[in-house]
Formats: structure tokens, sequence, C-alpha cells
């Protein structure tokens, strides 16, 4: 009989191995807090970079531009400097690195007037800061030219246009491809379908906006809109076209609303004799409703935010106008638009990019929550 | 025999395989027995709710002590405070005691890892890991600082020995421990558990997802290693119990008349033979009667 | 008729379809609706993509891949372009798989699931989810391309840009691939006294590879195709060489099919069309990968 005095722990305490793993996990888990962090840093960041300009927008004056006169008095000389490196050279159409060459007294915009030092400020242009009531209720949006104007309704409108347009395309055609797909397709139709499906969602929208300009713009848009001559560009084709490529999304969110519903409510209507399209109308579409609400607005708060295919087959005048033949743009196009220049930072061109984003920003926001107390509002009638 | 480790006092990362055990007498008659895990006034929370109250049990060395009641009974959430298992449920706390050895499972002497190794688990559902059966078998050992490609290569082959399955495996070490069959992942399971050469094997109702053949195996080889791996065993099946065990608990259930939920309690505790004999209390005698439950 | 006789018409059982013409009417428009509405859709998508291909096969060869682009339609090619979305959305890949794996990580395996910082961080990713791309750009022009970061219109911006507008996307999909490995496995290691890093490591990850991968490839077929935050990094100038550091000008295949099609000459339609199949032939290709990763991973529990 072997005594078992040396075999009976006094502790149980980790030994080297064990107590460097211990040390080893403290580190990991630092680290990956420092990661998970950087989410929440994300979206501070684009609240932060939109409101800082959008702040200035309507508050702050803007230099507008200066003449020559101005730059030789501040004691610098933008022609001595090689175009590179000059902060004040800007790009022109002949040549992306030129140097302006007019002449004295002829105007010009710096790209980042806040680094010269003037020494006369009698010699500098400004604009005002834009009133908020001009942005919103003004109807003439032409923030790049000499004598801007700053209303945002032209885009508000243009946006719910194309929007409205969009989801007429895309929610009766989405949900009946759903309801086909989860009441009335064979197990192998949707075995192939729904990868179908997914595939298409992710068609990259320069391939719809291409589209719209080969084919809807001129061919579908010109031909049915019955209240005006309609060109290649138009509300009416950029609005088919966004409604195209939303209608994959909203028939795969409206079909898994409706696959989610329990089997049980589905059978119970089948025992009783209900057609096929009882069922889905009567049984499965009110049970889904919230989840169909939801992908609605999920569309939709894509369909706003879009911006390629609007550039593409929408044009680029912000007209004032509730014809959808005409050419218009929306918030997101426009900043797509206003972004393809470069402008400098402190002019009221470029900062109107940072308001209309963050008024996009905050519409597409208000819905994101809209659709979530939907889902979770009507969840629990159900549950 | 397998010599390992190179701390100075400590005992080595996975230590010796015990030859002889202290007080090795014929089972049923042990009155000197060492006490392994002992638990006081044991009461387990989930939040607000007591799921197990007053319990006080003692499970001996070289013995397989059985917990055997109806279901809800709370058998498995005691099991699972023997190794700190209950720790993974957030909300899951303990009052009372739990010792090993006298040392407190649940005070500042004891690291949750070092009991786990020492206090080893079987599961329900057997639960390989999606690799090889070397290193289903290896992992424990790797994870506890073992890295000698030799050292693992006995460890492994003295574990799959030990739980009866390596003449069936020893030619495909490499295939996955999920292409077995049912008895053969829950052996599997019993020797990696053992790879860590622990004191105490746990096992929570071992064979119920397994077939009458694998079951009887299953039993057989409790029997073989309960002298080198004192063993406590969850069962809902009494007739295992009876067979297998040296001691048995039986637990029951009791409403509480205010929130209607019930709180499981240890009823009595003792040598196996009397408590399917003769019992002292009449609820144990109603359960293996087969009155209920 | 004899008592016999009545008892038997009344005993008389039929299965006989007894729905009313109306409701019969009714079904048939609503199915004749239904495949009216899969017929317009599937017809139309069938008609962007033979539009397409008709359009642009003729102008598929080698030396479209082998030139770079140019005022001139017969010599224009999209080299820059590929190597310039090769070089965006991998290092905006790797680097939001990184970021997303970590956070997924710590939010499904460390952190306590009732705590404040999964509620935030779970309500931040959501926000981000529903931000249009096109504020993702202008928040890369306001930080990346001008101060702080001041990297001006570089590959640099545009892969630090894109791995933001990504993640979201990729965090939800990392996420889902370690909720879908069984606690089984994580509990047979802890009983083994390993630590919860160990068991992350060494049984959790490997088994929720596939989930990460496929996750991984839908996050970099996003950024593959992506436009509108690209437009105001810069991307749509006229770059005629391939990038060769993270400071390099750049252009991406999207900005260069939305340059040639709002070119005036009417080649480079042509030209726009097959740079698209170029462009979902690779989106297709990555497609495929993620499916068979999808596929093969079934067989493991």
């Amino acid at each position: 009989m072997t005594t078992t005095a040396t075999t009976i722990p006094t502790d149980l305490l980790p030994g080297p191995h064990s107590r460097r793993q211990r040390r080893i996990e403290r580190v990991v888990v630092a680290a990956l807090v420092a990661i998970a962090s950087t989410g929440v840093l994300v979206t501070t960041g684009i609240v932060a970079s939109l409101v800082g300009p959008t702040w200035q927008f309507f508050t702050a004056r803007s230099i507008s531009g200066y003449g020559q006169e101005a730059v030789e008095v501040a004691g610098a000389d933008p022609y001595a400097i090689p175009a590179d490196d000059n902060p004040y050279a800007i790009p022109t159409d002949d040549n992306p690195y030129a140097i302006p060459t007019e002449e004295t007294g002829e105007e010009f915009v710096l790209r980042d007037s806040s680094s010269i030092d003037f020494a006369d400020e009698s010699l500098i242009q400004y604009e005002d800061p834009v009133s908020v009531r001009e942005f919103f209720t003004s109807t003439q949006w032409y923030p790049q030219y000499g004598d801007a104007d700053f209303g945002v309704l032209p885009l508000l409108v243009g946006t719910f246009l194309i929007m409205l347009t969009a989801s007429i395309v895309a929610v009766p055609m989405g949900v009946g491809t759903a309801f086909f797909l989860s009441q009335y397709a064979s197990e192998r139709t949707r075995r192939i379908l729904k990868p179908v499906l997914e595939l298409l969602a992710g068609v990259p929208t320069v391939v719809f906006g291409f589209f719209a300009l080969l084919v809807v713009g001129p061919h579908v848009a010109a031909r049915i809109w019955p209240f005006s001559d309609v060109g290649i560009y138009s509300g009416l084709s950029a609005g088919i076209t966004v409604g195209l490529m939303i209608l994959p999304m909203m028939a795969t969110l409206a079909d898994d609303a409706m696959a989610a519903v329990p089997r049980s409510l589905v059978e119970g209507a089948v025992a009783l004799g209900a057609t096929k399209r009882e069922v889905a109308t009567q049984v499965v579409l009110p049970a889904a409703l919230s989840g169909i609400m939801a992908a609605v607005i999920i569309a939709l708060s894509r369909a706003i935010g879009e911006t390629t295919i609007v550039l593409l087959a929408a044009g680029s005048q912000a007209v004032w106008t509730f014809n959808l033949g005409n050419e218009m743009q929306t918030m997101a196009s426009y900043i797509g638009f206003a972004g393809i220049g470069d402008q400098p930072t402190d002019s009221k061109g470029y900062q109107t990019i940072f308001a209309v984003g963050l008024l996009l920003f905050l519409i597409t926001f208000v819905l994101n929550v809209a659709s979530r107390r939907i889902v979770a509002r009507f969840r629990e009638v159900y549950e | 025999m397998v010599t390992l480790g190179t701390e100075t006092g400590r005992a080595p990362i996975l230590r010796p395989m015990q030859s002889t055990v202290a007080t090795a007498e014929p089972s049923g008659v042990e009155p000197t027995s060492q006490v392994v895990l002992e638990a006081r006034d044991l009461n387990v929370y989930y939040g607000d709710f007591r799921a197990v109250q007053d319990v006080n049990l003692d499970c001996h060395k070289g013995q397989i002590t059985a917990l055997i009641g109806p279901s809800g009974c709370g058998k498995t959430t005691v099991l699972r405070c023997f190794n700190r298992m209950n720790d993974l449920i957030a909300s899951a706390r303990i009052e009372g005691s739990v010792t090993y050895h006298g040392i407190d499972l649940y005070g500042p002497q004891a690291d949750a890892g070092e009991v786990r190794r020492r206090i080893g688990m079987v599961f329900q559902k057997p639960n390989p890991f999606p690799k090889s059966v070397y290193d289903n078998v290896a992992f424990g050992p790797r994870v506890n600082g073992e890295r000698d490609k030799k050292r693992l290569d006995e460890i492994v082959e003295r574990s799959l020995r030990g739980a009866a399955l390596w003449d069936e495996v020893k030619d495909r070490l490499d295939a996955s421990g999920l292409g077995l069959s049912g008895g053969q992942q829950q052996r599997l399971c019993i020797a990696r558990t053992i790879a860590v050469d622990p004191e105490v094997v746990l096992m929570d109702e071992p064979c119920s997802a397994l077939d009458p053949i694998a079951t009887a195996r299953i039993e057989d080889l409790m029997q073989e290693i309960k002298q080198q791996y004192t063993i406590v065993i969850v069962t809902h099946n009494m007739q295992q119990a009876a067979r297998v065990s040296d001691r048995t608990a039986f637990f029951t259930t009791e409403v509480n008349p205010e929130s209607d939920r019930r709180t499981g309690r240890l009823v009595e505790i003792d040598d196996t033979r009397k408590i399917f004999s003769n019992p002292s209390d009449s609820r144990t005698e109603a359960y293996v009667s087969g009155k209920f439950g | 008729m004899s008592t016999v006789e009545v008892v038997r018409e009344a005993a008389r059982i039929s299965l006989a379809d007894t729905t009313s013409r109306a409701r019969r009417g009714r079904d048939a428009v609503f199915l004749g609706a239904l495949w009216l509405s899969l017929l317009v859709a599937i017809v139309t998508l069938a008609t962007l993509v033979t539009s397409t291909l008709v359009t642009g096969i003729g102008s598929l060869d080698l030396r479209l891949v082998s030139s770079f682009p140019s005022p001139f339609a017969a010599d224009a090619g999209l080299q820059s372009a590929l190597f310039g979305s090769l070089w965006v959305t991998i290092t905006s890949g790797v680097v939001s798989l990184v970021v997303a794996l970590g956070t997924a990580i710590y939010l499904e395996e460390f952190a306590d699931p009732r705590s404040r910082i999964q509620r935030l961080v779970t309500v931040n990713i959501q926000t981000l989810a529903g931000v249009p791309s096109i504020v993702y750009g202008i928040l890369g022009l306001a930080f990346f391309v001008r101060k702080p970061f001041d990297w001006g219109f570089t590959v640099g911006a545009a892969a630090a840009t894109l791995t933001m507008m990504v993640l979201p996307l990729m965090i939800v999909a990392s996420r889902e691939a370690l909720k879908a490995v069984p606690p089984s496995l994580r509990e047979g290691a802890y009983a083994l006294g390993a630590t919860r890093w160990q068991t992350v490591r060494k049984q959790v990850l490997p088994a929720a590879v596939p989930g990460i991968a496929t996750g991984s490839i839908l996050g970099v077929s996003r950024a593959l195709g992506e436009s509108a935050p690209l437009i105001l990094l810069g991307a749509l100038a006229y770059v005629s060489y391939n990038p060769t550091s993270f400071a390099s000008d750049f252009t991406v295949l999207p900005l260069l099919i939305f340059k040639w099609s709002t070119e005036v000459q009417v080649e480079f339609r042509a030209l726009a069309a097959a740079a698209i199949i170029v462009l979902l032939a690779m989106l297709l290709a990555l497609n495929l990968v993620a499916i068979v990763i999808r596929d093969r991973s079934r067989i493991s529990w």
C-alpha cells in the first residue's frame, strides 16, 4: 500500500504553462476590446465628419475668391513653386497640373485658403452663410454657380419621385415573386431560384446604370411616358432601373419573412380547405406583414441612397420639377456629382456635400430605426 | 510510467499514473476510504431561481458514486459544480462549499482551468472534436503544455488503451473522430478525458445516447478504471446505478408553494446495496421500487 | 323513391371539388398575376444580361486586359482599373476581416451577453449597415483624403474607406459563423482545462473557418462592385498606369465602366459592356467559391 501523502494536492493553482496562458489571454482580450471599439469609432467618425462642415455651411462665412493682388500682397508667389507642391494651384480641364496664368485682377479660387496669410482682407470675397430657411424652402439649387442658390427642395423632390417609382416597380413584383417562391414553387425550383436571387442582389449598381443608358432610358422611359417628351435622361428611367436593382433584395427579404411564418398556421388553413391563394393572402401575408414592411422600408432606404444609377440615368441638372420625364437630381446623385470635381475645402459649394450628406444620413437613419421598431412591435402579436 | 515536468516543488504537468491506490478494499466495505470531493450545504441559483437546495454529499477515492433521481432534480447541476462548468452560465452562482481534498473549488486557491484538469468530465452526448482521433486525445495534454511528440504518442496510446478503444483505432489515428460509431465516440471522449491524468472523472448520463451493447462496454470500462479514477456518475437509469456504483445519492424535486417552481434536493446518500434494498427514506424506497419516476 | 333508395342517396359520399367558380377564378387571376410578375422580372433581367453581352462580347479580347485607358477607343483597355480594383478590394478585405473577426470574437466569446458594450456595438453595427454607400464616401473624403490623414486621392484612402463600408457586413457574417459552432465543442475543451482563448483559437475558430471565409468573400464582392464612394475619392480620374503603392493614384473597374458609359463616342459603349462582362465574371467566380466552401463544410457535424 503506497501512501498518498505526496499525491494529495494542497492547492489548485495553475502551473507556469497555465499562468502564461492566462497572461496571454489578458493581452488578447485587451486587443479584442480595442478592435471592437473601432465599430463605435466609425459611427462617431461619420457623424463628426458630417456635422462640422454642415455647421460651417449654415453659420460661417467662406472665402469664395480673391484677386491675384491679394495673394501678392500677402507675399506668396504662386508661380514660384512647382505645381505638385503648390498648394495654390488648381487643376483645369486642359492640364490637370496647370497653374492659372490669368492677368492681374482676374479672380481665382485656391484649394486651401486657410494656409494663406492675407495682408489686405478687403481684397477677399466672401460667401455668406446659408440660411436654414433658404435651404429648406428655396426651390433653386445652383450651388456651383457664381450667384449661387442653395434650396434643397429640388433634390428632395427628385429623391422622393425616384424612390416612389422604384417602389412601384419593386414592391409588387418583389412580393409577388416571394409569394411564388414560398407558396407555389416546388422545392427544386426554390433551390435554384433562391441562389439566383442572391446573385442578382450582388450585381454592381454601375451595371444597372449602364443598362439604364442603353435600354431603359431611350427605349422604355422615352416610349411609355404619356405626359411629356422624354429624352435619354429622365427620372423615370432612373426610377425604373433603381426599382430593378432593389427587386432581388425585396424578393429575398419578403420571402424570408414569409418563410418565417409558422408551419402550424399554414397547415391549419390548408386543413380547412383553403386554396393556395387564400392561404397566401389571408394567412401568410398578415402573419408576415411586419417582416414585409421592414423589407419595403429597407429597400426604399436603399433606393433613396442610390447614387450611380441616378447619376447615369437621370442627368446632372437639379431641376425643380414634379415631372418624372425630366432630368433630375437626388440628394445622393448630387453628392456624387459634386464630388467629382475638386473644390476648395472651405467654399460653400464643397460644404453642400456635407449638408446634403447629413440630411441623407438622417433620413435613412430614421427609416432604419422605423423598420426595426415595426418589426419589434408587430412581432409581439404573433408570438 | 511517464515522468513529466520540471517545475520545482510543484506537481508535474501531468502526474504520473498511480499503480496502486491507497485504500484498495473490496467494494462495498470501505470504512476508511478517503473523501475526494465533498459538497457542504450546497445551494445553486440561476439568477433568483434556486435550482438545488442544501446538498451534502461526499465522494470517496477509488469508488463510483452515482447520483440518481427523476428529471429536473438537479443532479447534473450538482455534478457540474464539481468541475466549475456552471461558471459558463452567466446567471449561475453557488452558496455553500464544494471542496476537493479539502481545497475550496471556488476559493482563491483554485483556478478553474486547473480544477477541470484534475476533475474531468464526460458528457451525455458524445462530443468529440472535429479533428483526428489522435488530435482529440492529444488536445488536453497539448493545451496543458505538453509539446514533446514522443510523449504525446505515449499518452495517446495509453489513454486509448485505458478507454478500451486502442485496438479499434490504432490503425486510423488520423481519421476524424466524428467517423466513429456512437459508442466509440464516447470511449474516445473518455480517452481524451483521462489523457490529462485527472483524479476524478465526472460522467453526465454517459450512456443515455448509446445502444445497450455500447452501454455495457462503457459500464465494464468504468469498473476497470475506477481504481485509478474516482468516478461520479449521473444517471437516470436505476439499474445502471445499481450495477455499477459503490455509493448512490438519491435526489428529488420539491415544489416551492409560492413560486410553483421545482427545487432539487438530496434525499439520502449511502452504500448502493443499502439504497436499493433497504433505504432509510420512504421517497427513496418509492423511487427505487418503481412506484414513480 | 323507396326507403332504401332514399337512404342510399343520403349515404353517398362525394369528394368532388366544391369550390365555386368565382373562387377558382380568383385563384387563377392571382396565380396569373404572380406568373406575370415573375415573368417581367425574369425578362427584364434576361434583357439586361443579353444586351450587355451582345454589346460587349465583340470587344472582349486580350487587348482589353493588356491595354490602359486612352481617349481613343481603339487603344483603350482596362488594366489600370483592374489592378486598382485588386489593390483596393484585397486591402480592404483583409483589414476589415481582421477588425470584424476581432470584434466578433470579443462579442461572442468573451463579453458578457447582457453587458452594455454588447448592446452599444450591436446598435452601432445596425446603424452603420443602413448608411448609404455615398455617405461613406463623404467620410473618406473628409477624413482620409483631406486632413486629418491627408492621404489625398490615393489607393490608401480608398482602401480605408471601403474597409469601413464593408465592416458591418463582415462583423455580422463573422458573428453568425461563430454562433454556428455548437456549444458542446466549447464545453468539451473547457472540461479539459483549456482557457477561453485556447478554446477559441484551437477549436472554435477552426470550426468557424467556412463561415468566416464565405463572409469575407461576400465583403470582397461588395467592395469590388462599389462605385459611389469611390467617385468622391478621385477614382473617376483618368489613370493610365497600375498602382505601385498605397500612395498611388488609381481607378477601379466599376468607375472605368462609369466613365466609358458616359463617353460621347459610341465605341466606348462596347468597351463599357466588355468591362462589365469582366467585372461580372470576377464576381461570379467569387460567388462560386463561396458556394463551394459552404457546401463542402456541410459535412462537418
